[in-house]
Parts: structure tokens; C-alpha cells; sequence
């Protein structure tokens, strides 16, 4: 199958359903053959862009380039794009083979090429022999791999794909995540994914893109994110992340001291902080930079242990710091000092490295919920 | 349940049956003889079925325009379109067939119409005619195919016309290949309530039809009403449902294809 090349950019996009502004100024880029996910709690407007790529929509203001031609005034029937849909939308009273063919029919092709063609498909996605079966005769993965071959049979320059392990359950999707990576990889079309679950975004995508509520918070590689998380949301949407309340007290050219609410000890970070003094903030840091000890240091907070679970190699502990702030810890269960039973009093430190600072402004009455679950 | 299907259906249709082979010296064939013998009585049984198809054809072709009209309407006008779909199902069959006597006659808005655009010389009634009978009977039967067929669309996903589009389909073939494939089951249940109706609605053939045009029930009546030959009637009413019912059930068979079977 000839590699197909084609860079999608997509510049300013702002789209409203009735008055309500669904997603605004939504930009990013994909290069030819990358993949890249769109990545956001449920609601935040990553179908909206989607079908906006697409043609289903036409967003009121921003620009859509695939392969550097304009889509603007472009049809959706003729933006030469694959998309396989939230429920795969595969026709039901067509056969897999007839539901492959479609796009090819649409563009008249020859009856014995359409053949191979989807002869070609199903092998490609592992289902030769399945052509004569209706959909609703197969399973959850194999109707979403129809719903790739279907998208990817006329050869699009890009291909979209709408949560498209919404469906299937944990275990399957593993499987089913490699599979799509080696077929996007032997096609080598330039792939856009809308998720909502970051882990399916980070082991897919070679660059995600953040939204929430209708705006993109960050672009960048799945490690980055991670690791410099440049807002809040960013923060506590991959992975997870404890808040805590503090104060700025102090700043200087290559170090900063906080006062946390908590506790009212203060934690020096071994870095400039661009915070005048006096500023509340918001100090977040993964549960795998929080450790737990039977004795009190210098740093640490008092705590008192609420609940421990195994998960995996780590034990997670839910614990609860002086003021009724919630935080998570996680450690290594193989080889650990210290051991803490449920509701002991204990003490935790923070590792100050790895901690990241936001405006407390930055919180919304969600992610306070958010935050107060963990 | 079963027992009142049994009560109420099964024994006046076991009843008919019996009637039907009843002769003065015992069973006997003679009753079906005398009906296929009249070739009168045979051509009114193919104007009842024709009758039947007409007004499924016609159902159908304003059936598909407005199930389409629903289908790309937004909640509040799905609701205006189901309910004045169910209106005319609010005023009886009779107040109905009444109303278009009046439509139809030689002095109603059709005829008037007509005169006035200067199609027709003189006012004309279509009372008494197979097109005037047919034109009421298509309204009265509309709602039997709208229900099913807004029963079908609104469970329906707006995906697969989507799907469709974004692979490269225009809009007649969006149409052909999946619009009617999806409403095809809603319209199957719909010819059998159509169908059915249209061929046992008394009323209506006997006021607007007229003298002209005769259809089975009319016969019927005229040998239990009239001859007091209950026999007869009865066989004349077994070839009736013999008749619709294998129309029905082969409908009934079509709609059970597996490319049809738990559609939407
Ligand atoms: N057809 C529509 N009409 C009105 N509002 C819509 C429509 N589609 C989506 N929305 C609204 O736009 C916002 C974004 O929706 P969507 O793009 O589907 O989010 P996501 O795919 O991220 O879950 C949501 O608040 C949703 O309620
Ligand atoms: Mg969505």
C-alpha cells in the first residue's frame, strides 16, 4: 500500500451550537503520518472539532488545511477524510464487505477492483472470511475494525477516529490499541484519535492535545505533559495530582519558600518562582513524590492514615493532613522501611523538585471536587 | 389473554369457517363453487386488492416525504409532526368519510378548483369514482404508515447518514442506501396495517365508492343483510381473509430477513 502523506492544520477554531460556544480558538497541527490524540474530559468539545474537520459542521470562525489545501468550502463528501465513529455507525443491513466498499462505490470504482480492494482490507485487519457477515453478527473489536477498514478504504489522506475503544471493554482495548498502531503504522496515514482516557491517549498518540471546556491547555508530547504540565487542569487530568493550599513567602533569583495552609510549614523550592510574595497558590505534586514516615522531620506534615490499597507493584495510601486536605502517596511495596496500619498518625514529606505551582484563580469549583476525592 | 383471544377471535372465525362449508344436506364445497363461478365476484375481489395496493402506493409516497420531514426536524417539530399525524386517527372513520363526500363532490373545492384553473368545463364530482375512493382512503390510512415509520426513525443514530456523507456519498445516494434501507422495516409494518385496513373498510367504499364501485365487504353485506345467505357470506369472508392474509404473511416474511432483523 503506497504511503500517503498529508499535514492537517488546523488554526483559530470557534464553533457554537444555539449561542453556547462549544469549543474557541481551537489551533494544532499534525505532521504527515504522526499521530496525534485529541485529549479531554467528556464535553469538552473534542467531537465538535472532529466533525468540524470532517464537513459535518461548519465552525463559524478558524481554519481547516489538509495537505495544504484549504477545506473551507469544501464538501464533506469530497475532503477525501476516513472517520470512524463514536459507535462505529457501520450500515446494519449491509454485509462487512458491502459496509468496505461504500466509500469505494461513492467514487465508482470498478466492481472487480472494489473487490480486492476490500480483499486487501480484510486481510489487513484480520478478517478475511468474515466479508459475508452483517455487523451486528460480529463483535464489539471486530465491528470497530470493519468501522477502520470502511474509513480507510478509499485511501484518505487523513484519518479520524472518535473514541474509538469507548466501547470495548479494558481488556480488549489493550490488544486492540497495538493492532491500530501497527495498521496506522503499515498505512501511514496521518491519524487524529479523540479520547477521554489519557492512558489510551499516551500509549497512541506521539503528541497530545489538551482541551477543556472548548479551549486547548497544552500540546505537547505524552511525557511532557507529565512532567511540565503548564496548567492546572493539565496537572490533575493526566495522571494524578495532590493540591495543596499555600502561600508565596518568600522568593529569590534561584530558590522560593511557601507556607503551607495545612500545616503551616513552609517548603522551600530549589527554584525561581515568578510569584510576587504574599500570592496564594495552588502546590500540586504526583503520589509518587509524597512519602510516608513513622517519624516526624524538619519538612514534613503530620498525617493521619485513612486508607491503604494494593495496586499492582505499589501501595496507595489515602491519608489526611491536619486541616481535612486529602492526599495520596504511593510507594513501592517490595522493599519498603515503613509500613503505616490504618489510622495511625504519620508524616509525610514532599518532594520539592518535582512539585508545580499554579494561581489558585486557576481552579474551578469542578477540579476543587476533583481534587478533594483524592 | 389467551383465553379471550380464545372467546372473542378464534371461535366466531372457527364459526365462520364451519358456515362456510355449510350446504342443506351437510358439508360441502358448493358455497366457494357459487362464489369463483359469478366472474363478477371474482373481479370485485381483484378491484379489493388493487384497491389495497393503490392506497399502499399511496401512503407510501407521502409516507417516505414526511417520515424524511421528521427525520431531519428538530425535537419540537418531531413532536408537531407525530401529533397532527394522529389527528385525523382523533374524528371517526365515518365523521372522516362524511367530510370527504363533501371534499369530493360536485360542488367541493376539488371540483371548483379545477373549474377555476380551467381544466375541466364543467364541475365535476369524483364521488362514485376509484381515484375519489382512493384519495380518501389514503388519508384515512396515512397515519397507519407515518406511526411505524417515526416509530423506526426516532431510535434511529444521525451517524449513518453521517458515516455516508463522509464517505463520499451525495445526497440521492444516501437516500437510496441507507435513509430507506433504515425505514424500510417501519414501512413493511406499515403496508400490512395499510393493506389490512383498506380492504375491510366497509364505510368508506360503501359511501364514497358507490353503486360503481363494489369491493368485497360490500358483498358480504349484501348476502348476510339482503340474501340472509350466511353460508355464502361466510365463504365470500374466508376467501377475503385467505387472500389479504397471504399478502400479509408474505410481508410479514420479507420483513424478517436477516438484513432487516434488529435494525436501528
Ligand atoms: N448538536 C449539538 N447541539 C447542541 N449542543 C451540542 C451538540 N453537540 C454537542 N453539543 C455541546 O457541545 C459541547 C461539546 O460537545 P462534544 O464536542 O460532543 O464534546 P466531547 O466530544 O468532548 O464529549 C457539549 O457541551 C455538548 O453538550
Ligand atoms: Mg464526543
Amino acid at each position: 500500500m503506497a504511503t500517503q502523506s498529508g499535514a492537517l492544520l488546523v488554526d483559530g477554531l470557534t464553533h457554537s451550537y444555539g449561542g453556547e460556544l462549544a469549543i474557541q480558538d481551537v489551533s494544532f497541527d499534525i505532521a504527515p503520518g504522526e499521530i496525534v490524540a485529541l485529549l479531554g474530559p467528556s464535553g469538552c468539545g473534542k467531537s465538535t472539532v472532529l466533525r468540524a474537520i470532517a464537513g459535518l459542521i461548519q465552525p463559524a470562525q478558524g481554519q481547516i488545511m489538509l495537505a495544504g489545501k484549504h477545506l473551507g468550502g469544501v464538501a464533506a463528501r469530497e475532503r477525501g477524510i476516513g472517520m470512524v465513529f463514536q459507535n462505529y455507525a457501520l450500515f446494519p443491513h449491509l454485509t462487512v464487505e458491502e459496509n468496505v466498499a461504500y466509500p469505494l462505490a461513492c467514487q465508482h470504482v470498478p466492481k472487480a477492483a472494489r473487490k480486492e480492494r476490500v480483499r486487501e482490507l480484510l486481510a489487513l485487519i484480520q478478517l478475511d472470511g468474515f466479508g459475508r457477515r452483517l455487523p451486528r453478527e460480529l463483535s464489539g473489536g471486530q465491528q470497530q475494525r470493519v468501522a477502520v477498514a470502511r474509513a480507510l478504504a478509499a485511501s484518505p489522506a487523513l484519518l479520524l477516529l472518535d473514541e474509538p475503544f469507548g466501547a470495548l471493554d479494558r481488556a480488549l482495548r489493550f490488544d486492540l490499541q497495538v493492532e491500530m498502531l501497527r495498521l496506522q503504522k503499515s498505512v501511514g496515514i496521518t491519524t487524529l484519535i479523540v479520547t477521554h482516557d489519557q492512558e489510551e491517549a499516551q500509549s497512541l498518540a506521539s503528541r497530545l492535545v489538551l482541551m477543556n471546556k472548548g479551549h486547548v491547555e497544552q500540546i505537547d508530547t505524552p511525557s511532557t505533559v507529565y512532567d511540565r504540565p503548564k496548567t492546572l487542569f493539565v496537572n490533575s487530568f493526566i495522571g494524578q495530582a495532590n493540591q495543596l493550599r499555600a502561600t508565596v513567602v518568600e522568593t529569590k533569583a534561584e530558590s522560593a519558600v511557601l507556607k503551607l495552609d495545612a500545616s503551616g510549614s513552609s517548603l522551600t523550592l530549589a527554584r525561581r518562582l515568578d510569584y510576587a510574595v504574599g500570592v496564594r497558590i495552588v502546590l500540586t505534586c504526583r503520589p509518587e513524590q509524597v512519602s510516608v514516615h513513622a517519624a516526624a522531620t524538619a519538612t514534613s506534615l503530620p498525617a493521619r492514615l485513612i486508607v491503604s490499597v494494593p495496586l499492582g507493584p505499589t501501595l496507595v495510601h489515602d491519608l489526611e493532613l491536619a486541616d481535612g486536605t486529602q492526599v495520596r502517596a504511593s510507594q513501592m511495596r517490595s522493599g519498603a522501611a515503613f509500613v503505616p496500619s490504618l489510622g495511625d498518625q504519620v508524616h509525610v514529606t514532599i518532594d520539592a523538585d518535582h512539585c508545580h505551582v499554579f494561581p489558585v484563580h486557576s481552579i474551578s469549583p469542578s477540579e476543587l471536587n476533583k481534587g478533594a476525592k483524592l | 389473554m389467551l383465553l379471550l383471544s380464545v372467546v372473542f377471535f378464534a371461535t366466531p372465525l372457527g364459526l365462520l369457517l364451519a358456515f362456510s362449508f355449510a350446504g342443506p344436506t351437510g358439508v360441502t364445497l358448493d358455497n366457494f363453487a357459487e362464489f369463483f363461478g359469478d366472474p363478477f365476484n371474482f373481479k370485485v375481489l381483484t378491484n379489493t386488492m388493487r384497491l389495497g395496493f393503490e392506497t399502499v402506493i399511496g401512503t407510501t409516497l407521502l409516507g417516505i416525504p414526511i417520515g424524511l420531514f421528521y427525520w431531519h426536524s428538530g425535537r419540537r417539530m418531531r413532536q408537531v409532526v407525530v401529533f397532527l399525524s394522529l389527528i385525523p386517527m382523533l374524528t371517526s372513520n365515518v365523521v372522516r368519510t362524511f367530510a370527504w363526500i363533501v371534499i369530493l363532490s360536485r360542488q367541493g373545492p376539488i371540483s371548483q378548483a379545477l373549474l377555476g384553473l380551467g381544466l375541466t368545463g364543467a364541475p365535476t364530482s369524483l364521488l362514485s369514482t376509484e381515484f375519489g375512493l382512493l384519495l380518501a382512503m389514503v388519508q384515512i390510512d396515512l397515519p397507519l404508515i407515518i406511526l411505524p415509520l417515526v416509530a423506526i426513525l426516532a431510535r434511529t443514530s444521525r451517524q449513518l447518514p453521517e458515516a455516508a456523507e463522509v464517505a463520499g456519498a451525495g445526497h440521492w445516494r444516501i437516500l437510496v442506501t441507507v435513509l430507506l434501507p433504515m425505514m424500510l422495516p417501519g414501512l413493511l409494518a406499515g403496508w400490512i396495517l395499510v393493506f389490512a385496513s383498506t380492504s375491510a373498510s366497509y364505510v368508506t367504499q360503501a359511501a364514497i365508492g358507490g353503486a360503481r364501485n363494489v369491493y368485497v365487504p360490500q358483498l358480504i353485506t349484501r348476502q348476510v343483510g339482503v340474501l340472509f345467505n350466511w353460508p355464502l357470506a361466510s365463504a365470500i369472508a374466508m376467501v377475503l381473509l385467505l387472500s389479504t392474509g397471504a399478502l400479509l404473511m408474505a410481508l410479514a416474511l420479507i420483513s424478517r430477513h436477516r438484513r432487516l432483523v434488529g435494525h436501528a
